[in-house]
């Protein structure tokens, strides 16, 4: 690491001491052009990926995936059943990859806990009073211990959106520190909720502070508001991590999330991490897919790929 | 990890015959002392076929069908007869228009989603366009009564060969003139197709013309006393020669020329996409574009950024087989285009400037140039001043906005010039103060059939596209 990146490292972490010094950076940082950002975006969503390098891409992709369920309805038999999907997505073919994690609510953890032990698959948990966050600190405090102390290695945390833009900046840093340190060893994933931060350059801010207060992934969306991850937003991400990376040295993870159904959205997320940040992030360490209903698709099209016909979707398992 | 296998586009849409003849009054003919040249695909050196050279009896023939078309069909018929035919034409363009895309990157060297994403729909666009006006000319700001001049004769540029000629014969079709088209002599092939297309709309004979050739063909059909009006795109020395020949007599006369625009980047600019209209501004159609960004001003406090943005987002493109659904960048549409590439890149090394591309491999066959940026160019370097017409920018810097309008302004040419910059108050005083035909505002390389296109000094004079293409083709 250079000396450059010492110092601005070290001037970075004194931003988070006052409103008014977080306020200036963030928004010094370069615009973002909304036409010429979303036209980018659907650039590289045309490029062509065959044979070998979808094969390719297709297993990277379900290593990536955190296999999810946050319903009101889940039960133990439930993330049961998904955390034994995570190891064995394809029954019938031993050479497929696990996922990245499973992610479910705090109280489901220690069902998932036991099925996924020493498995590799990690296990995130969603906590701060997902999806709203709209809970007293300390409760979304004990909301992060409680999912830590059950087992979770991986946090999803919501920011406080009212208070990003309402431009209590601070109030948000000061909360992302909280949960990092609540979260003790588990990787912290920050959820934007971009859908609701409703301009780019609200992104871009949002990436940089979740970056600035410790957040080790930053994640667009909870998936329960109607506008969830899109290109243009994983974009923005993107280039903010590779600016954060160049600025401290640090690397940070992206992790769209919501609305992510099709093997061909998903190789667009790669083609674009590929393109935008390079192979660094090319990991199930540094990029994953929120997803449910992904799986399957990537099952079904990986099948194809293999066998050079389609199966229905009663070859895959449900769960 | 992530190499992109090779993702082609199939030839076998495109059935190229050994050869061509030239297209006059309705019917393929052969040209009458038989001569012809080869056409070859610029990426592998393939002969793609054999073309007729046209000769000054060729062009007579051509000017002569034209004349009977214009006085006996096309001019006395309705506008909205007139329509029918060009929205027929701009239907079959939709229609074959994969033909069409796999043809020209074939012919012209540039990458296939080029040819299919921004040529082909912009050609169509344009006859649809102009099908419009056809039956509404009274309604186009020139008068009650607008009249046709009669034969246009048309030669157009190897760059953008489909695109050009929907941008010359659109308007000259719906004003009521004929034209005698000639393509650039590296390039004939999807003229020569869209000539089918005529006959497949069932164009009445001699209403389009196409005689292929080089400069002397030009020059025959240019010089010839039958032609009324004479539309040139290309090279700046050719306008100035064809301006010559053309001056004393009653033709009327439009030239799109060369340019050497300036993309002006101010340090509030969104850099991002500051770089990525950077990229397209230079490196889009392997910058064989006459109205290409070819000079980047950047403000001088965020140079360095800005630099070591755009490099890393060289080192993205993908140079290579243009029918590849996945390159960037195609390759040099001639070994002479090459050559002049090379000559004036070395100027600017062998001057002083600072020479990078990214590292990447170059087919072995065919004419390839790598994405190229000079950097610490100043207004008295060669490649600051002289239209390279290739994949090779030049950057220089300055301090205010005044000093960007002065440095922007300071060249022979005039045809574009784009602005980045978050404010929009300078965005309208740049416009305002800048020599061009077109200002871009935080795009670059943006064409629509109803936007007006030409430039300033040397780069030409009257417009194409728009309403005011038409006043082009119509004695107002």
């Amino acid at each position: 690491m250079t000396a450059t990146t010492t110092s601005a490292r070290s001037e970075l972490s004194e931003l988070g001491r006052s409103e008014t010094a977080l306020r200036t950076f963030l928004h010094g940082l370069p615009g973002v052009d909304q036409v010429g950002a979303e036209q980018r975006a659907a650039q590289l969503g045309t490029r062509s990926i065959k044979t070998t390098a979808k094969a390719q891409a297709i297993d990277l992709a379900i290593r990536m995936v955190d296999l999810t369920t946050l319903e009101g309805a889940d039960t133990p038999g439930k993330v049961r059943a998904l955390a034994a999907k995570a190891l064995r997505p394809d029954p019938a073919d031993p050479s497929c990859p696990h996922v990245g994690a499973v992610c479910v609510y705090p109280a489901m953890v220690p069902y998932v806990a036991e099925v996924l032990r020493n498995s590799g698959v990690h296990l995130a948990s969603v906590a701060t009073a997902f999806p709203s966050g709209q809970a007293p600190l300390e409760i979304k405090l004990a909301d992060t211990r409680a999912a830590v102390a059950a087992g979770a290695d991986e946090i999803d945390m919501v920011i406080n959106r009212g208070a990003f833009l309402a431009g209590r900046y601070k109030e948000v840093y000061d909360e992302i520190v909280a949960t990092k340190e609540a979260s003790g060893d588990a990787h912290l994933k920050v959820i934007l909720e971009t859908g609701e931060l409703a301009t780019y350059d609200n992104v871009r801010r949002a990436s940089w502070l979740a970056m600035l207060a410790g957040g080790d992934f930053i994640k667009t969306s909870t998936g329960k508001v109607p506008v969830a991850a899109t290109l243009p937003v994983t974009l923005v991400m993107l280039e903010a991590v590779r600016d954060f990376r160049e600025a401290t040295g640090r690397q940070v993870g992206v992790k769209p999330a919501g609305g992510i159904k099709t093997t061909k959205d998903a190789i667009k997320y790669l083609v674009m991490v590929n393109e935008t940040v390079g192979t660094d992030w090319l990991d199930p360490d540094w990029f994953r897919f929120g997803a449910s209903s992904l799986l399957n698709d990537l099952l079904m099209q990986r099948t194809k790929l293999t066998t050079g016909t389609y199966s229905g979707p009663d070859y895959f398992t449900l769960d | 990890m992530f190499e992109y296998a090779p993702a082609p586009e199939s030839r076998s849409v495109v059935d190229l015959k050994p050869s061509y003849g030239l297209f006059i009054d309705g019917a393929f003919v052969d040209p009458t002392d038989g001569d012809s040249f080869k056409s070859i695909n610029p990426a592998s050196e393939e002969v793609l076929a054999e073309i007729a050279e046209a000769g000054a009896p060729d062009v007579e023939r051509a000017v002569r069908a034209a004349r009977k078309a214009y006085d006996k069909v096309w001019g006395p018929m309705p506008g909205r007869d007139r329509a029918k035919y060009l929205y027929r034409i701009a239907r079959l363009i939709q229609e074959r228009s994969r033909e069409l895309a796999v043809l020209e990157s074939l012919d012209n060297g540039k990458p296939i989603k080029e040819s299919r994403d921004v040529d082909l729909p912009l050609v169509a666009a344009h006859f649809f366009y102009y099908a419009g006006w056809a039956d509404k000319l009274e309604h186009a700001g020139f008068g009650s009564n607008p009249r046709s001049i009669g034969v246009a004769a048309q030669v157009i540029p190897w760059n953008f060969p489909l695109l050009m000629l929907a941008w010359k014969i659109a308007p000259a079709l719906a004003a009521g003139n004929t034209v005698v088209l000639k393509p650039a002599e590296t390039t004939s092939l999807t003229a020569l197709l869209f000539a089918e297309i005529c006959q497949q709309a069932d164009l009445p004979p001699g209403v389009v013309n196409i005689v292929t050739g080089a400069g002397d063909t030009g020059r025959a059909l240019v010089e010839h006393p039958g032609v009324d009006k004479v539309a040139f795109t290309g090279s700046t020395d050719v306008g100035r020669a064809i301006a010559r020949s053309v001056a004393g007599t009653r033709k009327k006369l439009t030239l799109e020329l060369g340019g050497k625009a300036a993309n002006i980047v101010f340090d509030d600019a969104p850099i991002d996409q500051a770089v990525e209209g950077i990229v397209n501004g230079i490196f889009f159609n392997q910058g064989h574009v006459c109205c290409a960004g070819s000079r980047l001003l950047v403000q001088e406090n965020v140079a360095d950024r800005v630099l070591e943005s755009l490099k890393r987002r060289m080192a993205q493109l993908r140079v290579g087989d243009p029918l590849d659904k996945n390159t960037d960048v195609g390759a040099i549409n001639s070994a002479a285009q090459l050559e002049r590439i090379r000559e004036l890149s070395d100027a600017g090394t062998a001057e002083g400037a600072e020479r990078w591309s990214p590292p990447c491999e170059l087919p072995e066959r065919g004419f390839w140039f790598a994405p190229t940026i000079f950097t610490g160019v100043t207004q008295a370097h060669r490649i600051a001043r002289e239209e390279i017409f290739g994949p090779v920018l030049s950057v220089l810097t300055f301090r205010t906005p005044a000093e960007a309008v002065e440095k922007a302004n300071n060249t022979p040419y005039g045809l574009s010039a784009g602005i980045w910059t978050d404010k929009g108050s300078r965005i309208l005083w740049m416009a305002d103060r800048l020599r061009a035909g077109v200002v871009w505002a935080n795009t670059f390389n943006k064409f629509d059939p109803t936007s007006p296109f030409g430039g300033y000094k040397e780069s030409g004079y009257g417009r194409e596209g728009g309403r005011h293409g038409l006043e082009a083709y119509l004695n107002v």
